[in-house]
């Protein structure tokens, strides 16, 4: 694998990440390919038009992101089920248009002068989302957010905070997207509206939903396959994208619940079952 | 000392539809106050508006002399309202004890800062372990609960209720496709809970039930109170004999 292959898994796990801990709160989110831009964006002006440190600029880039994740979440969540894809379909297509038609970052032409990146980087972020996110699997946080999922009304009737416990997620998934989409603009020196395309924030979906939604490491499995399986089967020729579509549909068909399905117990009562 | 609950004037209109028709009731300390009905009566969305699920067109609500009425679903659960469901609700994937231990306040109030609640883990499987055990499912606690026989379900999400540490506890229909052994059991396990409460109120159409847990009872339909009183008394009363029992003889009371 070569390593711009790599590090493109690397940023495509952290983006997968950041849809899976959306739809922990039951929210599937087509928005994270808008927060990836934003990223990408902030992240790239900052430190290529106004020359802050690369770090400083990705937790700006995430910070920025959290919130015009939370302000545009705070309307959006309060739609269910295809009306909230829709709507956040509707935040990818703002942002894209928004980004265009912004001269100060080149418009339709893109921008440059980015500071690169590392495998580093990359995997060092990959390694620190994923503890947080394995830490917050064996967590009381996670039973809340499996409530809220399984049934907001439950939850909110036993004490929950549902539209706060979602918005709260929602922030911190598109602060995750906008730091892997500044890792992304970095990585590639160069960015452009078209990169960003809803075809993007379709994929990342794609991703946690073929890998399994139920756990974190189905996000990886998918990111995994999803970027480096196009490049396996590059020898195809033109017909790889037909083909790459194929498989993804035979395997929804055979395993609806995506390739790992399973959920971990957060808690055991340490008792000898149906004694 | 003031009521647990009350109920003042309530009406809950959907459309033209009057589910509840400004309807007035109160629930007083240490008591189980039964609500009886034909299908329609509005019994349900009562309770739906005494929990937070719908707000009401018109009236007061009022928890211990706290007005309610206006307070969202979360905000009146932590007040002390628990409920459980006609057809019973639990998280379905996750497993007994986890259910009930979702409901811990400790990390339902404040959920964000639920991610370091590592420390209490021990403590909080305790906790729920003890009110698994209450209800008789310590050696299910580890199956996860959309596998459970209807008894052991209705038993779960009354533990998940009263791990919310609730002072009223609002059951609805718990008998609903129970036979007469299950019914005995529910009796029991209803009575055990009352211990832990301030109050009860317990929607029912089972006659065996309303006589053996309830103190007072109020007889709805159409959205108004028909009669109320002991149970013995409602039961007789021509108006809810007719009404409910569809006959005028008196072999089911």
């Amino acid at each position: 694998m070569s390593l711009d292959l790599a590090l493109f898994t690397g940023i495509n796990i952290l983006l997968a990440w950041s849809v899976y801990l959306i739809l922990l709160t039951g929210t599937l989110s087509f928005a994270n390919g808008a927060f990836m831009a934003l990223g990408a964006y902030v992240s790239g002006v900052l430190t290529a038009k106004f020359g802050i440190g690369y770090m400083p600029a990705m937790a700006m880039a995430a910070a920025a992101s959290a919130v015009i994740g939370v302000l545009t979440g705070y309307p959006a969540l309060r739609t269910r089920g295809i009306y909230l894809i829709l709507v956040t379909l509707a935040i990818t297509f703002f942002v894209q248009t928004a980004i265009e038609n912004t001269k100060f970052v080149g418009g339709v032409q893109g921008m440059g002068g980015m500071m690169g990146t590392s495998f580093e980087i990359v995997y060092g972020s990959v390694i620190v989302v994923g503890a947080l996110i394995w830490l917050l699997s064996r967590s009381p946080l996670q039973r809340v957010l499996d409530a809220v999922r399984e049934d907001e009304h439950v939850a909110g009737a036993i004490g929950i905070n549902v539209v706060y416990v979602r918005l709260a997620l929602f922030g911190i998934g598109a602060a995750l997207a906008a730091y892997a989409g500044g890792l992304y603009a970095h990585h590639m020196f160069f960015v452009a509206p078209d990169h960003f395309t809803i075809i993007v924030s379709v994929f990342i979906v794609l991703y946690v939903i073929m890998g399994g939604v139920n756990n974190m490491w189905g996000s990886v499995v998918g990111a995994v396959i999803l970027t480096v399986l196009p490049e396996a089967i590059r020898f195809i020729g033109e017909w790889r994208q037909g083909v790459f579509g194929l498989l993804i549909v035979i395997l929804l068909l055979f395993r609806r619940d995506g390739i790992l399905p399973f959920r971990s117990v957060t808690a055991r009562s340490g008792r000898k079952a149906d004694a | 000392m003031s009521s647990v609950l009350s109920v003042d004037g309530v009406t809950k209109t959907f459309g033209g539809l009057v589910a509840v028709d400004s309807l007035s009731l109160t629930v007083e300390p240490g008591e189980a106050l039964g609500i009886l009905g034909p299908n329609g009566a509005g019994k349900t969305a009562l309770i739906n508006m005494v929990s937070g699920f719908y707000r009401p067109t018109a009236g007061t609500i009022r928890l211990f002399d706290r007005e309610i009425t206006d307070l969202s679903l979360h905000q009146i659960g932590r007040l002390g309202i628990a409920r459980t469901f006609q057809n019973i609700r639990l998280f379905r994937r996750m497993t007994v004890l986890e259910n009930v231990m979702t409901a811990n306040p400790r990390y339902t109030r404040k959920p964000l800062r639920a991610f370091f609640g590592f420390g209490g883990r021990r403590h909080d499987i305790d906790e729920a372990m003890a009110l698994v055990e209450f209800m008789g499912l310590a050696d299910r606690a580890d199956r996860i609960a959309g596998s459970l026989p209807y008894g052991d379900a209705r038993r779960l999400e009354m533990a998940r209720a009263l791990a919310t540490g609730p002072r009223l506890l609002l059951l609805d229909e718990p008998g609903a496709g129970m036979n007469e052994e299950e019914t005995e059991r529910l009796i029991a396990d209803i009575h055990k809970c009352r211990e832990r409460l301030a109050a009860i109120v317990l929607i029912e159409h089972d006659m065996t039930m309303i006589r053996k847990i309830a103190d007072r009872v109020v007889a709805m339909n159409y959205g108004r109170k028909m009669a109320e009183g002991r149970p013995t008394e409602v039961l007789s009363h021509p108006e809810v004999k007719r009404a409910y029992l569809g006959t005028t003889e008196g072999e089911l009371v």
